[in-house]
């Protein structure tokens, strides 16, 4: 080896006059490369710096109220921003709430269930429901799915509650119409049913089928395969997984926009329309000037922050596991 | 034996199974459960392209593709001028997207590799990926409609290529990180400098996932809404060839339409989302079998 690296040096020494390979072509294309990387760099701080910069007349003018105010009246320049905070948050987490049990359920069948021939072409069905565009969710979310479950779950269940106490407020509606929190809810969690559970199959079976079989060997069902065995080893990643649902679902705009109903007010039941920041930036960022705009803006900044910060604990989570 | 069994009590009923019935039921459960959750899935999927094609297929004609969108109240009409607007910026869009994302790329698997800067970058661009696309409108809004006075499909596209490229870095690196470090240090041995390593053996090697990347990123803007209502908008004309002003284009008409009271908006909007579900779906189903040869190898 030291003779070699001699051998080597003594070349080099020996050659001077030849230019280093590639030259200046080299060292331009690892300059370009260099400069694409950071470019990615570049606009994540650009979209924060100008939300920011839009938003900046909002938050001086209301303060610290802006987000705690309830207000949004175009007439009076007053705008606060919490009911479409708690709409944002109210319509996720019923996502997740409704969209982890389908996403796992799902991520178990293909891994454990499922018989060969069907794997990919199940998987596939499941995968290509990501590829369908947010906005065709709204449509099949509004004239689909609302009609439906007006008539089979609002009506039947505001009918069966009306007057008993605490349910009786959460599911009830006033006018069953189909659109609502919980529509919303339900559209997001379809919507991020394919990566949760990409993600969790993937996890799944990066598990050693040593584990699994020997566990199958004790004599153990599936279900105590997947409780005990599956779900410990891939907890933490699944928890990634969810956020990164959850991140989705906060942002999502097109599909919420169709089926929330797009109201300003505060609602106890999960059957009336409300909105989110997203909807609601949709909805009026082209008929919008003035403190309104930068209303709007400030609402943009208060979901990038909420979104990024989910998305980071997602990512932190989702690396850790693939790193060990 | 025998004695055993007269003597015991009368039968604890031969157990269909050795396995203890609430552990059955719970098993039952979960396979159940888990199929259910299946079927959902497959279900809302059959259910959103019955919908599409019952709806769709009423409105097409070939006047679809000749005829630019009506005004408000007008008869007929179709669509041409929303997919060609569409086409345009998509194609531009990837356009941008794809030199930065595969020069990106390469530099975090080539270049910087576990370098801080690499990873912090690494780590940037997978948030980015699952950014609200809503977000990315509002920023290319204050950078380029606000200050060149009008929504233009220039701002559109730039739209679409941030949304895009996140993608395309991602698969490049991915790809590249799968060709074997032996034909670098093949191709380095042969004198060869970093920028033709990378160009003529690992690009090729990785060819197939590169342009994956780029059909997955091609099918992820197509049908992009939110950034392009703030960006492009929509309009009924032919657009101008400096695409100033509003540009006609699918998604956003779609949801114009779909919600508008006419008629004959409501059908173009459903052929529209016909049209847009099934290049999508297509071209993430070309995206799978592209792949595929590149993993067995």
């Amino acid at each position: 080896m030291g003779a070699l690296t001699e051998q080597i040096s003594l070349t080099r020494a020996a050659a001077p006059a030849r230019r280093k390979p590639g030259g200046i072509g080299d060292g331009l294309f690892r300059a370009a490369s260099y400069a694409s990387a950071l470019l990615v760099l570049l606009v994540l701080f650009g979209i924060l710096a100008s939300i920011a910069y839009g938003g900046w007349p909002a938050f001086a003018e209301f303060g610290p109220g802006f987000i705690t105010s309830s207000a949004w009246n175009i007439g009076q320049e007053q705008y606060g921003a919490f009911v479409a905070i708690v709409g944002t948050l109210a319509s996720a987490v019923l996502a997740l709430l409704i969209g982890v049990p389908l996403s796992l359920g799902i991520a178990v069948y293909l891994t454990q269930l499922c018989p060969g021939w069907a794997r990919k072409p199940v998987a596939m069905t499941i995968e290509l429901l990501a590829s369908v565009p947010s906005i065709i969710y709204g449509m099949w979310g509004l004239f689909i799915f609302a009609p439906l479950f007006a008539r089979f779950v609002q009506m039947p269940v505001s009918n069966l509650v009306e007057g008993m106490p605490v349910v009786g407020t959460l599911f009830y509606a006033r006018v069953p119409s189909g659109v609502g929190i919980l529509t919303a809810g339900i559209i997001l969690a379809i919507m991020i049913v394919p990566f949760v559970a990409s993600i969790t199959r993937d996890m799944l079976d990066q598990i050693p089928t040593v584990l699994r079989e020997s566990a199958y060997g004790i004599g153990c069902t599936t279900w105590e395969v997947v409780r005990h065995v599956l779900v410990p080893q891939a907890s933490v990643s699944i928890i990634g997984a969810i956020m990164l649902g959850l991140g989705r679902a906060l942002g999502e705009t097109m599909a919420v926009t169709f089926v929330i109903g797009n109201a300003n007010r505060l609602s106890a039941s999960v059957f009336d329309p409300g909105s989110t920041i997203a909807s609601r930036i949709a909805n009026e960022f082209n008929e919008a000037d003035g403190l309104q705009l930068n209303a709007l803006m400030a609402l943009g900044c208060i979901l990038f922050v909420i979104t990024f910060v989910v998305l980071i604990v997602a990512r932190l989570l989702v690396r850790r596991v693939k790193v060990a | 034996m025998d004695a055993i069994n007269t003597l015991a009590p009368p039968a604890p009923p031969l157990r269909k199974s050795r396995v203890r019935s609430g552990r059955r039921v719970a098993d039952r459960l979960l396979v159940g459960a888990c199929t259910l959750a299946t079927l959902i899935g497959i279900v809302v999927l059959g259910s959103i392209l019955a919908m599409l094609i019952i709806e769709g297929v009423k409105g097409f004609s070939p006047l679809l593709f000749t005829e630019p969108t009506p005004g408000p109240g007008s008869e007929g009409g179709g669509i041409a001028n929303a997919i060609l607007g569409s086409l345009v910026m998509t194609v531009l869009g990837i356009l941008v997207a794809t030199p930065v994302g595969v020069m990106a790329g390469t530099f975090l698997a080539e270049y910087g590799r576990h370098s801080k800067l690499a990873d912090l970058i690494r780590f940037l661009n997978d948030i980015l990926l699952s950014a609200p696309s809503i977000l990315i409108g509002l920023f290319v809004y204050t950078l380029m409609v606000r200050p060149m006075g009008s929504y233009s499909g220039w701002a559109g596209a730039v739209a679409l290529a941030i949304i895009a490229t996140p993608v395309i870095v991602r698969t490049t690196e991915d790809m590249l990180r799968l060709v074997p470090a032996t034909l670098r240090e093949a191709g380095a041995a042969l004198g060869a400098p970093p920028s033709k390593v990378i160009t003529a053996i690992t690009w090729r090697g990785a060819s197939a996932g590169i342009v994956t990347g780029i059909i997955l990123a091609l099918a992820r803007i197509a049908g992009e809404t939110a950034p392009l209502l703030f960006t492009a908008l929509n309009n009924n004309s032919w657009f101008s060839p400096n695409l100033m002003g509003g540009v006609p284009n699918l998604p956003v008409m779609i949801y114009q339409f779909a919600l508008s009271p006419y008629a004959n908006w409501q059908q173009l909007a459903w052929a529209g989302a016909l049209l847009i579900t099934i290049t999508i779906l297509a071209l993430s189903i070309v995206a799978r079998f592209v792949i595929k040869p590149q993993r067995a190898r």
